[in-house]
């Protein structure tokens, strides 16, 4: 057996956006063991749950994070909702539905772009970005914020979108999706791409679902798991089948965030030709009294607001389960067995959000 | 908008290993452990999905109680019983990987714990 020695990878790395520490256990090249570390950017916002009334909370779930930031408003929202058994207006539903989906367009190219950087490919990042900023373009016309929007509240939302700028974005996903295709083209199809993906970071697809896999990592993996299939917000309105791949690889979580984006446009057609005039919102009276495990599909997997309320405005418990923190024991399967010089593509193939992961 | 069914079974801790073997041999995927303090009780929720049913099993306990790892038969629940055992000052008996506290820093020890939510210091 060889010598083996501990290289420390992260909190600070050049491929990593944020601080996840990794204690990699080689024998000569070969990574034969894990130990994974997070804690460096906990912010205690759980905590918060007990200081800030329940209306108020959503401003600080959507700061949980500051890609997805839409999507936790919005579960958080809807937990409060199904509690207090507030029927929200269709409208409302739809417009969550249509946020959901750029903001998974926006994470997904912000990603690809991030995926490119960690192989070296500086040219696809900026790509990937470039494209994304349309998409950025859009949630700050419509919400009036980028990358938080603040347009959920409980009992619906805060803003509508006329009929003339739906047919704007309608029309504006055209070149969006011109644009994806041939981002995507160089992700899927580029030869020095596919070497350097194929293969890589293999997860089985038992695997992924008994170490409890969500998003992409579960899908790259063959697992059919997707959260708006249970038809929160419109999804159940809409037609569209979960993304899946079944190499269980880098460049299967890669394909999945690609086809995704096709997934998503699709969607967000179909929920603009659907959207039904109506009310934004309905007035929210009392407080919380029960509790529900709020769930959605983020751009990571599958995301649980978990709350608890006892009959006053300050909820008892807000416990946030993110899709990173499930997917950090299936990153630790990945890693093991593989060349130290691929942990940096198998570690941003999970798509990781520590801010998220850490709350 | 469809709202899933939820359901909330209180289980034992003596029966909580049997219980969970059970879901695991079922084919339910574990979706999440987490702990929120009721008085001087905690509540542990164990979460379980299979083809979106979602469930969930409930112990209750005294803060000193060990509660068993569940590990064994869901390798990945290292995550969330660190986590736990971090924020809330839970004791988890034979997790496969132990951070002994080190998971999650805080500089609260157990900001959640029944002790700090009376204002004290753990």
């Amino acid at each position: 057996m060889s010598r083996q020695i501990i290289v420390p990878f992260g909190p600070q790395h050049p491929v990593l956006p944020e601080p996840l520490h990794l204690d990699l256990v080689l024998e000569d090249e070969r990574v034969v063991d894990v130990i994974p570390s997070i804690g460096y950017v906990h912010r205690g916002f759980e905590k918060l749950v007990e200081k800030r009334d329940f209306n108020n909370y959503v401003y600080l779930a959507e700061r949980t994070c500051g890609i997805c930031s839409f999507i936790h408003g919005m579960t958080y929202c809807q937990g409060i909702e199904q509690v207090m058994g507030i029927e929200v207006p269709e409208r409302a539903l739809y417009l969550r539905t249509i946020w959901s989906e750029y903001s998974r367009l926006h994470s997904h190219l912000l990603w690809l772009g991030c995926f490119a950087d960690s192989f070296g490919f500086e040219n696809l990042f900026m790509n990937a970005w470039r494209i994304r900023e349309r998409v950025l373009d859009v949630l700050e016309q419509t919400t009036g914020g980028r990358v938080i929007q603040g347009a959920c509240k409980v009992g619906g939302v805060r803003r509508n979108i006329g009929s003339e700028k739906l047919a704007e974005m309608n029309e504006g996903l055209g070149i969006i999706r011109r644009e994806i295709e041939d981002l995507t083209n160089v992700f899927l199809f580029d030869s020095s791409i596919r070497h350097r993906l194929k293969n890589v970071g293999v997860l089985s697809k038992e695997d992924a679902y008994h170490l409890g896999a969500v998003g992409p990592v579960a899908r790259g993996s063959g697992v059919n798991v997707d959260l708006r299939k249970t038809g929160y917000a419109a999804y159940g309105k809409l037609k569209f089948e979960p993304v899946v791949e079944t190499a269980g690889d880098s460049l299967a979580r890669c394909t999945v965030r690609a086809r995704e984006l096709f997934a998503s446009i699709d969607m967000i057609h179909q929920a603009i030709a659907a959207i039904p005039e109506g009310p934004l919102d309905v007035k929210v009276t009392g407080a919380p009294e029960g509790e529900y495990f709020s769930r959605s599909e983020q751009p990571r997997g599958e995301l649980i607001h978990y709350v608890k309320g006892n009959g006053t405005k300050f909820l008892v418990r807000s416990r946030i389960r993110t899709p990173t923190l499930t997917n950090i024991p299936p990153l630790v399967k990945m890693l093991a067995g593989c060349e130290l010089a691929d942990v940096p593509v198998i570690v941003l193939s999970i798509d990781p959000c520590i801010g998220c992961a850490e709350r | 908008m469809t709202i899933e069914n939820q359901s909330t079974t209180p289980v034992e801790i003596g029966k909580l290993i049997g219980v969970v073997e059970e879901f695991r041999n079922q084919g339910y995927r574990l979706v999440q452990i987490g702990c929120t303090a009721t008085g001087d009780l905690y509540e542990i929720n164990y979460s379980f999905d299979k083809d979106y049913t979602f469930r969930n099993i409930r112990v209750t306990v005294t803060p000193d109680t060990e509660i068993p790892s569940i590990t064994g038969m869901y390798w990945g629940a290292f995550i969330y019983e660190n986590e736990m055992h971090d924020l809330f000052g839970v004791n988890v008996r034979g997790m496969n990987i132990d951070f002994k506290g080190t998971l999650i820093r805080t500089s609260v020890k157990n900001p959640f714990g029944i002790a700090a939510g009376k204002g004290e210091k753990q």
